[in-house]
């Protein structure tokens, strides 16, 4: 996979996950030429159109268009049930979800995805062990830096600078 | 300072903006405070401000200067500050900018760290977005990291050394001893990501893809497990267990079984077996097996499982998904030379797909249909072809009639059926056919000796319905011009005769020549073809009258057009039939279209040079060089010199010096006279390009002796482009007893001041005289 890009019925962009490194303006033209392209598909069309020399593949789910650029030899349809699996982690961590919770949570949208795909291809394909995975980084986030200064012995780089804290060496 | 706010509490604000400056004026208000917060050094918000940061960002705002912060905050040990740290540096630090390495100790660091967590973080962002350099420093890292027995490691290790190895392929090595158990592991997700690895690794080098050629039966069995195996509420996908291995693993055998007998002969069974037991209501099973299919037709299976994997993509076509049928069609296209005969058994079911509501499915269907014609399908699949051209959208139109065309040509049953088809794409599609099919179906027609009344009586008919569509009355006036004659005579076997006179021919081509739709190129058409019924036709009073009357238009090819016919009314009767008689078939190399009244005559390829021929000629490359060095190179093009012809001139060649001779609106001019030698220049207009200038030297010699060896050689500006043809012979005999005459032809199209220099060469009485000349005294009506 090139790249995965969410956005709204308007156009407006959800999230953006780049496996490419291209500059700003590149990624913000292909966003917008692809966005229009595919905004302007009808219904009844297959999800599967030829952009530029990539294959994209797209699925809305009610608000949201899930739209990504996959190489040639890549398959379209199990992408389709890609983009799936990724909506379904979004609804059980979310408890259905809808285009609102990944407007205000956008950061946990990213964690969920960066759980499930890495350098643009699935890392795990177990539902529950994601979701898992996801549950234990919250968890850790939550407890204060408690466990990570106790249990991180690794030298620190000059450039970072303690906050005060109760555990401050 | 007060806190800066929340995250969710900005999003909140910024939505509630109505207008896009509103929205503008409160970024930037946040990021004034984002920016003096950073400024402060401030740890405790760092993170917050940042989130914002990434969140405006994607609204399209630029966040460049948090980079620097994404950075302190992946250095630093809260891990919340880490979690949004490197999500900063996965959106705003690519290898691109300047920063990007300053994460690389960073990340080392945390590779090694003791939280799984956080090690997870550091792989996930190198494997997304590291530079080169970067894996090339840490591939040592991943490397150690691949070969660690806790799983959730393992699989991001293995997508991370994809990364770099896709980054710097050469370390692809390094990472060889530690896939030696990737397979043997349990777990889904390290099986996943290992495959992949190994995929990629096949893919990069042959060696590393022998050597993985005993994994095949590992992966069959894996496979096979996965398909065996009861229901695991882990993996299942409708029904399915874990369909996202079962397709790598099946991407893996494509490559590691072509073009190898054994691996594909040990893969037989389990395709087999996917491809017989996969479920198929869902989309998961489909896309199973597509995948099964485009690994059949990759490796060398046997001919069974072929004709399984065609008949699997023929019930695709039969789904009621779309995405479904696309996807067949797509591997139909790409099968379709290899399993001709399999895939045409589903031809009706493609051709079905032609009226599709889907752009990508009809674009498909088309072009697989195309390929399946051959000649014993052809009548029925022209139908639909044809069929198709009318109803469907302007997009396909132009390239659905290249099709129909060059279909046609290969396989037509009978020439009638050619034309009919023909006949019937012009009035459909008329147009967006493309331009160079106009002379391509007047060749096509000439050859046709038999069909010419059909021909003429059908497109006049075309013609009485409808003059809008350009290529089709192009190609009508020219074959009504030719076979008027038949047209008004009723000499048609094909069908009923129609009754025409000569009058209601010549309405319907004069009214070509004033309708709005006539583009110019099609009114020069029909004046000639009115031209050409003079001889054709009794009365030519009528034809007299209109040429006479065009010999003032304001088109300057109509006008010229006219006069040259006017004059050849009038000073040239006597050649008028000889000049305007039947066209011969027309050989298909003719570059040129059929209103080009000079033929080949003796050209030769122009960067040929025949070292054959008589020494006289046997160094014309190096004398064009002479003369390129003389003319000081830069400016001149070569020039394309022809050899003399070994067999004497062609009754065209006459022809062209009658041509030569007549010089209607370009007054001849002399460019060299000296010593005997005079060369005269004489001019016409090539037809149908106004751009090319006719140039015909005619060479004589006063002297009382024959100049023999005679050559000619000319050079022009570089915005010219200059063709040579054949001399009519290298002898000028003396004393004015004949001439030697050659053609030139100059491209000018930037209608620029024609200018030349000239090389002549010859032997007179036993003694070599050469000699350069400028000639610059061209009439402006040569170059205008």
């Amino acid at each position: 996979m090139q790249f995965m890009l969410l956005f709204s019925r308007q156009g407006k962009l959800r999230l953006q996950k780049w496996y490419v490194p291209l500059s700003d303006k590149e990624k913000k033209k292909i966003t917008r030429e692809l966005v229009q392209t595919v905004l302007a598909r009808k219904p009844k069309m297959c999800s599967f159109l030829e952009w530029r020399d990539l294959k994209v593949v797209y699925k809305r789910y009610a608000s949201l268009y899930f739209c990504c650029a996959i190489e040639h030899q890549d398959n379209e349809l199990i992408t389709l049930e890609i983009i799936h699996r990724y909506v379904e982690l979004l609804d059980k961590y979310f408890g259905s979800v809808c285009e609102l919770d990944i407007i205000f949570n956008f950061e946990k949208a990213y964690f969920i995805l960066d759980e499930f795909l890495l350098g643009g291809e699935p890392q795990e394909t177990s539902k529950k062990t994601v979701l898992k995975a996801i549950e234990q980084a919250d968890l850790l986030q939550e407890n204060v830096d408690f466990q990570m200064r106790l249990f991180a012995g690794v030298m620190v780089p000059n450039m970072v600078s303690e906050s005060s804290g109760l555990f401050q060496n | 300072m007060p806190a800066p706010i929340r995250l969710r509490e900005l999003i909140r604000t910024i939505r509630t903006a109505r207008t896009q400056a509103e929205e503008r004026e409160m970024i930037q208000k946040e990021c004034a405070a984002i920016r003096s917060s950073f400024r402060e050094e401030d740890n405790t918000y760092r993170c917050r401000n940042v989130a914002k940061l990434l969140y405006m960002h994607m609204l399209g705002y630029p966040a460049h200067f948090g980079q620097l912060e994404c950075l302190k905050l992946i250095a630093s040990q809260k891990f919340t500050d880490k979690r949004i740290g490197y999500l900063g540096a996965m959106l705003l630090l690519d290898e691109r900018q300047d920063v990007h390495l300053l994460m690389t100790n960073c990340i080392k660091n945390d590779l090694n760290h003791s939280t799984q967590y956080v090690q997870g973080l550091a792989l996930c962002t190198l494997g997304c977005m590291g530079s080169s350099e970067m894996c090339r420093d840490l591939a040592g890292e991943v490397e150690k990291l691949l070969k660690t027995s806790n799983s959730y490691l393992r699989k991001k290790a293995a997508l991370c050394a994809v990364h770099v190895i896709r980054k710097v392929p050469e370390l692809m090595e390094m990472f060889l001893p530690a896939t030696k158990n990737l397979l043997s592991e349990k777990n889904h997700g390290v099986l996943h990501t290992s495959v992949v690895l190994l995929t990629e690794m096949c893919e990069r080098s042959p060696d590393m893809l022998a050597h993985f050629r005993k994994l095949v039966p590992q992966l069959v069995r894996i496979l096979k497990n996965l398909i065996m195996s009861g229901y695991s509420p882990e993996h299942d996908v409708s029904g399915i267990s874990d369909p996202f291995l079962q397709v790598r693993i099946l991407r893996l055998l494509r490559i590691l079984g072509k073009s190898d007998d054994d691996s594909s002969e040990a893969m037989n069974d389990i395709l087999a077996q996917v491809a017989t037991n996969t479920e198929t209501s869902k989309n998961v099973g489909n896309a199973i097996l597509y995948e099964t299919v485009l690994t059949i037709m990759d490796i060398k299976s046997e001919s069974g499982l072929r004709v399984l994997a065609i008949n699997i993509l023929g019930r695709f076509l039969l789904n009621n998904d779309k995405n479904i049928r696309y996807v067949a069609l797509t591997s139909l296209l790409k099968t379709v030379q290899t399993d001709h005969n399999a895939v045409q058994r589903h031809r009706s079911t493609i051709v079905d797909c032609l009226k599709d509501l889907d752009v990508s499915i009809k674009r498909r269907a088309m072009e697989l249909s195309f390929a399946l014609v051959n000649g014993n399908n052809i009548r029925g699949m022209m139908k639909e072809l044809l069929y198709f051209l009318d109803s469907c959208d302007p997009e396909f139109k132009a390239d659905c009639a290249s099709g129909v065309f060059l279909a046609a040509e290969k396989y037509a049953p009978s020439k009638r059926w050619h034309i009919d088809t023909i006949m019937r794409v012009l009035t459909t599609a008329g147009s967006y056919v493309r331009d160079d099919s106009v002379p391509n179906l007047i060749q096509l027609i000439t050859n046709s000796v038999e069909m010419h009344a059909y021909t003429v009586q059908r497109l006049y008919k075309a013609l009485l319905d409808d003059i809008s569509q350009q290529p089709l009355v192009q190609v009508a006036s020219w074959c009504i011009g030719e076979y008027g004659d038949l047209l008004v005579s009723g000499q048609c076997e094909e069908e009923e005769p129609i009754q025409v006179t000569e009058d209601e021919v010549l309405d319907v081509l004069e009214g070509l020549l004033v309708s709005n739709l006539s583009a110019a190129v099609t009114r020069g058409y029909s004046l000639t073809a009115i031209m050409k019924l003079s001889t054709r036709f009794s009365g030519v009073n009528r034809i007299k009258k209109v040429v006479s009357i065009y010999g003032s238009s304001i088109d300057v090819e109509l006008q010229q057009r006219a006069v040259e016919y006017n004059a050849l009314f009038k000073k040239y009767d006597h050649m008028r039939p000889a000049l305007l008689e039947r066209m011969p078939i027309m050989e298909k190399s003719a570059s040129n279209g059929p209103t080009e009244i000079v033929q080949t005559n003796g050209e030769t390829e122009p960067s040929v040079v025949d070292s054959k021929h008589p020494p006289p000629v046997s160094q014309p490359a190096n004398q064009a060089n002479d003369l390129l060095d003389l003319l000081g190179g830069n400016d001149v093009v070569p020039v394309i010199q022809t050899t003399v012809p070994t067999k004497p001139a062609s009754a065209g060649g006459e022809l062209l010096d009658l041509l030569g001779d007549l010089s209607l609106t370009i007054p001849p001019m002399t460019a060299y006279n000296k010593n005997g030698l005079k060369i005269d220049f004489t001019f016409e207009r090539a037809n149908p390009n106004p751009n090319v200038a006719v140039i015909t030297i005619h060479a004589s010699n006063s002297t009382e002796a024959d100049m023999t060896d005679f050559v000619f050689q000319a050079a022009v500006p570089k915005t010219f482009q200059l063709q040579l043809l054949s001399p009519s012979s290298n002898v000028v005999p003396a004393l004015n007893q004949g001439t030697v005459t050659q053609v030139i032809r100059v491209l000018n199209p930037q209608k620029q001041q024609l200018r030349m220099r000239i090389k002549l060469t010859y032997t007179l009485k036993g003694s070599p005289v050469q000699d350069l000349a400028e000639v610059n005294n061209f009439p402006p009506q040569s170059w205008q």
